[in-house]
């Protein structure tokens, strides 16, 4: 839909110039209880949102002894992040980072497909927003109950509603931030420590917070988080176009607008009877009408109180609706010499245009979509859970020993992913006759020795290989160690140089 | 400043009055929490700058209501890192040299920490990592001693330090410089002699010539068959490392005029622990015995 923005020099003229004012005071929203589709949809997901953010911490998963059980635990100090059967250690972080990017994409494609969904439904922002006014709604009524209240006298009934309501804010608030606390650490311990005093400053810091930003944010700020702060709504024109769906109000229907009595004729008039339900209705206070707009969060509840109407006086739903453009264009374009009226819903039907789903934006996001997750699961799939870093000595490269036999050495990290603690026996290929001992035991050195690796974690070993005497050596040598099992199977290998005196 | 504030038909918004290229801007101002949120910050600024170091004066500067400097959080760190070491040190000290090397949690912190204090007073001489330097600076990392390579053998080498005047029990030998002793004739019969230890003497009828003056002027202090006396210090002929070189020549010029390395006592200079936590580092290098 093109809407003409010009000015128009006349009108602009003959208008007195207010002064202009830097700062504006907030004009505060007052939306209307509805009821309908994306009504039933908006709440459906705030209640799927919200129970599996306040009990996804709660949920075990055994991971045996030493282990912590939690099914999904973001372990900062422990530095390992647990989701499930996946374990994530620092070095393998590329897999969180494999994690934003799906979501972002995914965004981006969802986006590109049915507009600001994820504004309108899944924002957090926008889930704890609907939360509020909900209780809002309980305690001081509906739209017209709550402006009252608001210009009303200061009386008892007055207090009473505003600190249940603030109350009941502050405590929901306190869950969020402490339930958010529950992923970075036992869930059972911390609110245990958190009631007793014994919890950290910084979980009672993030507990602060959270309970701050959540009364703040979805409380006072809601709808100018979206309009001032947040940066997506500035950016996410870019994955949309013509073929995505948003919430559109189809002017060729409804204008020209005007108020309707019982009985007249709809011949010569749109649809819009501008009784004002759909700016009601809406959590950020726009008027749809004016088209597209920045404000818009696309949560569709303008057409749920706009279908409402239309039921009353009679006239078919849909005259807000999700649409896309192209279609909006279509019918505008076939109703041009349609006078307004009735006449023009069987003109606009025949040339209604179905969404294109299959376009070249949605194929690439669909596309690199695909990709990172395939290479996700590779990477998840290929996970070793040895891993083994060899470090050669620098100072010196190597060592002459008194028979004449060269000796060099090496620091072993074995990286154990598992929970026992294992033990390996380390092998030397590509140095035939090469003595292998590690510090602290020397006494079984040998072709190959035992390397212990701690479960769950890290360990340092410095091995020495020693050449045969009287070997000719080249100064440079490539060498393979190996790390065999328990069970004789080889868990993990690393290459590295044997170097010897220049001949 | 604005020069034409118009009223624009469709939003019924004003515009801010600029005009650029034809483009114009509707005022669409800002909510005044935001402006506060501004003078908050401008409040919290003032107050910071008034109880924490700030202004820049021509002698100093305003160090701030609450007296507060980085220096003095260094020195509280540093006073707390020492009083968390003090029990490990105390362990130390009192710990067999054996003790520390067969206990994971004391073979960990001395060796973490003697990677410092050997960076700090032994690399100049030994370097980095223990691998000596050409010119009779020894390799601590090979299995040939001079002075022996058990633990309490390192540490005594440590605590008095070799062939210096400030400590007494320093240990101590002395190789006569053999050019005002012998003819240069015998001291070539004698390398030739040192030379057939490692299987790389060529002439024979000079080593054998070199075999009775090594008897009688090298075994006190060599060993008869070269293998070293590390009671006087005598390094081991017979093996393949040289401090001085081990070349005809250079063993010719150690004969003659010999160079002997100093090292100084570390008794008194470092801490007993350290001294402890550095003799088993050393023996961890490679070479202990």
């Amino acid at each position: 839909m093109r809407v003409d923005r010009t000015l128009k020099p006349a009108e602009a003229s003959a208008t007195p110039t207010p002064p202009t004012r830097l700062y504006a005071n907030r004009v505060k929203v007052y939306p209307a209880r509805v009821h309908g589709t994306f009504r039933t949809a908006k709440y459906a997901f705030l209640v799927f949102a919200l129970v599996v953010y306040y009990t996804l911490p709660w949920l075990r998963w055994p991971r045996g002894e030493g282990a912590p059980d939690q099914l999904v635990l973001l372990d900062f100090a422990g530095r390992r992040f647990y989701l499930g059967p996946i374990e994530i250690w620092p070095q393998e972080i590329y897999l969180v980072t494999g994690l934003l990017i799906l979501s972002a994409i995914g965004l981006f494609l969802v986006s590109s497909l049915f507009g600001r969904v994820w504004c309108g439904y899944a924002c957090p922002q926008t889930v704890w927003t609907d939360l509020f006014m909900w209780i809002e709604r309980r305690i001081e009524g509906d739209r017209n109950a709550r402006m009252k209240l608001d210009q009303g006298p200061r009386d008892a009934a007055y207090w009473r509603k505003k600190v249940t309501k603030h109350a009941l804010w502050l405590v929901i608030a306190f869950l969020t931030g402490g339930s958010f606390v529950l992923y970075v650490q036992d869930a059972p311990t911390a609110v245990r420590d958190i009631f007793t005093g014994e919890a950290g400053a910084w979980t009672y810091t993030f507990v602060g917070l959270l309970t701050f930003t959540t009364y703040t944010l979805a409380g006072w700020a809601r709808e100018q988080v979206c309009t001032y702060m947040c940066p997506w709504p500035r950016f996410q024109a870019a994955m949309l176009d013509e073929q995505s769906l948003i919430v559109t109000y189809r002017a060729w229907r409804g204008e020209p607008r005007g108020k309707h009595k019982q009985g007249e004729p709809w011949e010569g008039r749109g649809d819009c009877i501008d009784c004002r339900q759909c700016v009601n209705v809406c959590p950020t206070g726009i008027d749809i009408r004016d088209g597209q707009q920045l404000e818009c969060i696309g949560c569709g509840l303008c057409i749920d109180a706009c279908n409402a109407v239309m039921d009353k006086i009679g006239r078919p739903r849909g005259l807000i609706a999700l649409d896309t453009l192209a279609d909006v264009q279509a019918c505008e374009r076939a109703v041009a010499n349609t006078p307004p009226g009735p006449a023009r819903i069987p003109v606009a039907e025949a040339a209604h245009q179905r969404m294109k789903i299959i376009r070249p934006r949605t194929m690439i996001y669909a596309g690199v979509l695909s990709l990172v997750a395939a290479v996700m699961l590779l990477a998840l799939a290929t996970r070793s859970v040895t891993d083994l870093s060899v470090l050669r000595d620098r100072a010196p490269v190597y060592v002459l020993l008194s028979d004449g036999s060269v000796r060099n050495a090496y620091t072993l990290k074995i990286v154990n992913k598992t929970h026992e603690a294992r033990v390996f026996a380390l092998h030397l290929d590509g140095l035939p006759g090469a003595t292998l001992a590690a510090i602290g035991a020397e006494d079984v050195a040998g072709s190959t020795i035992p390397l212990a690796a701690k479960p769950d974690g890290v360990e340092s070993h410095r091995v020495y290989v020693t050449a045969p005497v009287g070997a000719v050596l080249p100064e440079s040598t490539t060498v393979t160690f190996r790390l065999i099992d328990a069970s004789g199977r080889e868990a993990t290998r690393a290459e590295s140089v044997f170097l010897a005196p220049r001949r | 400043m604005p020069t034409k504030i118009e009223k624009d038909a469709l939003t019924g918004k004003l515009t801010t009055g600029h005009e650029w290229d034809g483009i114009k801007e509707l005022n669409t101002p800002l909510p005044k929490w935001w402006l506060y949120i501004l003078y908050a910050t401008i409040i919290w600024s003032a107050v910071w700058a008034l109880l924490f170091p700030s202004f820049p004066g021509l002698s100093g500067h305003f160090g701030g209501v609450l007296g507060w400097t980085k220096r003095e959080d260094i020195a509280r760190e540093m006073a707390a890192v020492v009083d968390a070491r003090a029990p490990m040190f105390e362990r130390i000290r009192s710990s067999d040299l054996e003790e520390i090397r067969r206990d994971p949690t004391l073979l960990r912190f001395a060796t973490a920490g003697a990677r410092q204090a050997f960076a700090d007073n032994c690399a100049p001489c030994h370097g980095s990592g223990g691998e000596g330097r050409p010119g009779g600076f020894p390799s601590l990392i090979d299995d040939d001693w001079i002075w022996g390579g058990t633990l309490e053998d390192i540490a005594f080498t440590i605590r008095h330090g070799i062939r210096n005047a400030q400590d007494e029990e320093a240990r101590q030998s002395q190789m006569p410089a053999y050019a005002q002793i012998l003819s240069r004739r015998e001291i070539e019969d004698v390398a030739e002699f040192v030379l057939s230890f490692t299987n790389r003497a060529t002439d024979a009828e000079a080593a054998r010539r070199g075999e009775s003056i090594y008897a009688e002027n090298c075994v006190a202090c060599h060993g008869e068959q070269g293998e070293g006396v590390r009671a006087v210090g005598g390094p081991a002929l017979n093996d393949a490392i040289w401090l001085y070189g081990g070349s005809r020549e250079q063993i010719i010029a150690q004969i003659a005029n010999p160079r002997m390395g100093v090292m100084p006592p570390w008794q008194g200079r470092l801490d007993e622990a350290i001294i402890r936590m550095l003799a088993v580092y050393v023996h961890t290098l490679g070479g202990g015995e």
